[in-house]
């Protein structure tokens, strides 16, 4: 079965659900190895994401990805905000006029997004980043989709993966971003990017575990 | 928590209404996006500096814009880096035709808004040229971090460079004298007591009372070591030390001294740190020409003070002797 445009509205008010429930652990994480504020900045986009979302309900999905990206984009601020906004802008722009996807089409989405953020925060795997859990949600999505997975199951070992990637941020040192300040002290934390980039793939396979 | 605040998610609107009605023959402020001119903008002719970054370190920015320093400011949340959105209409609304300056503190979030900016600003055929800061010796500069931090050198920065633009001197030449102020110019900064950042409502980070933090940034964010508290002129030296080591300013070097407050340190401290500043400074031959002391980039109610030092020549020093009237910053007019 197909993601529906339905099932990727589903998805972006789940999220943003989500971001409401763990705005202070998000920014808890930050506290010890950032600047303490990505939770209440994550959830100031995500409140005015939901504000705009019925604009462009009947819109395909493309559009409502690329709206959401904007939204974040002059919400956020912040590394997280571009970061965040390039990730739905480039998987809006990658799925297009279509309403409703193939899980192939995710994985390119996905794809496509992962590439944007590597390019605008230099970033590399290990370095202690969103990354972090994109990297691993990507490549069991695609080798489940190889292995001829369902829909379900697909989403739900690339929401394994990310949650794996999530955990493994925390013995390592950062590299990019504020918490590369601290240097060693960085290791023994996990990292708040890597997390709320879990929680987007969690949601994504929760939301869409019938599709 | 305890802040003379309203509702924390209003904290900056309602500040920029404060500046609105305080300065009106200063600036303008506008909402949604929100960036602050100087009331005369644009300055035909002119070369027009933006900076932006996030608020809590008042009065850097919005206080620094007026005739001889900044033509715009956008502020962003407390602590976070403004959007592309505010850096865009910023631009496009003090743009006099020779090109806009943006000077932006080296972190990951403010590189990267400024950077999105920047192209959507040439993309309208504004011509754009961006500076980094990145001052901060308590960061080991490396490819394996952000990079040092832009701080207290900030403020020198968009004085130094504000007279020049005022002076009539071409993006260019802007751009390449803000370079040279950067590579010329080291801080190194220290907290007593961490902040709350309003709509978080917690400390940034626990400081138990009988401890400091050395090489602290300005958004509350942990430094490099924890010790335990010492004398004003044990900081002192270990703050001057690794930035006169960094440049390093040399016997017979002529500098700017900037003894700066992270917001709850008074004046009175202040002096005591740059006394003995002058001391070291000149045991090593160097001679302090120009000073700055006072809360000029902050860290919302932190205790603590950073030092920077600015390596000057004529012209620098004319610069920064040139007039300058805004509200945070205010001589010779």
């Amino acid at each position: 079965m197909a993601i529906t445009r339905d099932d990727v509205l589903n998805w972006v008010r789940d999220y943003a659900q989500v971001i409401e429930d763990n705005h202070e652990m998000l920014t808890d994480l930050d506290r010890e190895i950032g600047d303490a504020d990505h939770g209440a900045n994550m959830r100031r986009g995500f409140r005015a994401v939901l504000e705009k979302l019925p604009a462009v309900e009947d819109k395909d999905i493309g559009a409502i990805l690329k709206n959401v990206g904007m939204t974040l984009l002059s919400k956020v601020g912040g590394a997280a905000g571009p970061l965040y906004s390039t990730l739905f802008i480039k998987a809006g722009t990658t799925i297009g006029a279509k309403t409703e996807m193939e899980l192939t089409d995710w994985a390119k989405a996905l794809e496509a997004a992962t590439v944007g953020i590597a390019n605008l925060g230099k970033a590399l795997p290990n370095d202690k980043t969103m990354l972090d859990s994109l990297y691993p949600a990507l490549s069991a999505l695609n080798s489940a989709i190889e292995n001829g997975a369902s829909n379900g199951e697909a989403l739900q070992k690339s929401a394994d993966a990310a949650y794996e990637g999530m955990l493994a941020t925390i013995p390592l040192v950062a590299h990019k971003g504020r918490a590369s300040y601290l240097g060693e002290r960085s290791a023994g934390h996990q990292d708040p990017g890597a997390t709320s980039t879990y929680l987007l793939i969690k949601s994504a396979a929760e939301t869409w575990s019938d599709s | 928590m305890k802040k003379l605040i309203n509702n924390p998610e209003d904290v900056v609107k309602e500040e920029l209404k404060g500046i609105e009605l305080a300065h009106p023959d200063l600036v303008k402020v506008f909402y949604d996006p929100d960036f602050i001119i100087r009331a005369d903008s644009p300055v035909q002719g002119k070369v027009a500096l933006v900076s932006g970054g996030g608020s809590g370190h008042e009065p850097m920015h919005g206080g620094f814009v007026g005739k001889g320093m900044l033509d715009a400011a956008c502020p962003g949340a407390v602590f976070t880096s403004p959007t592309p959105d505010q850096m865009l209409e910023a631009t496009k609304a003090v743009d006099g035709g020779a090109g806009v300056l943006h000077i932006v503190k080296n972190y990951t979030g403010d590189v990267m808004n400024f950077e999105m900016a920047a192209d959507m600003a040439r993309d309208e055929g504004i011509e754009v040229e961006s500076v980094l800061v990145d001052d901060d010796v308590a960061v080991e500069d490396s490819t394996w971090t952000a990079g040092r931090r832009g701080v207290g050198l900030t403020v020198l920065m968009e004085k130094i460079v504000g007279a020049a633009a005022e002076e009539g001197r071409s993006l260019k030449e802007c751009a390449d004298l803000a370079r040279k102020v950067n590579a010329q110019g080291r801080s190194m900064g220290m907290a007593l007591t961490s902040c709350t950042v309003p709509h978080v409502g917690k400390p940034s980070f626990d400081l138990p009372e009988d401890e400091m933090e050395i090489g602290i940034g300005i958004h509350g964010e942990p430094g490099r070591h924890r010790i335990k508290l010492e004398s004003a002129d044990k900081v002192t030296e270990m703050l001057i030390q690794p930035v006169v080591e960094d440049l390093p300013f040399k016997n017979g070097d002529e500098v700017l001294l900037f003894v700066n407050s992270m917001g709850g340190t008074p004046l009175i401290e202040l002096y005591i740190v740059y006394k003995k500043a002058v001391e070291l400074l000149e045991a090593k031959g160097i001679k302090v020409v120009r000073h700055l002391i006072g809360p000029y980039i902050t860290s919302l109610e932190m205790a603590g003070t950073s030092i920077t030092l600015l390596k000057m020549d004529d012209d620098l020093k004319n610069l920064w002797d040139a007039p300058v009237k805004t509200a945070g910053m205010r001589w010779g007019i």
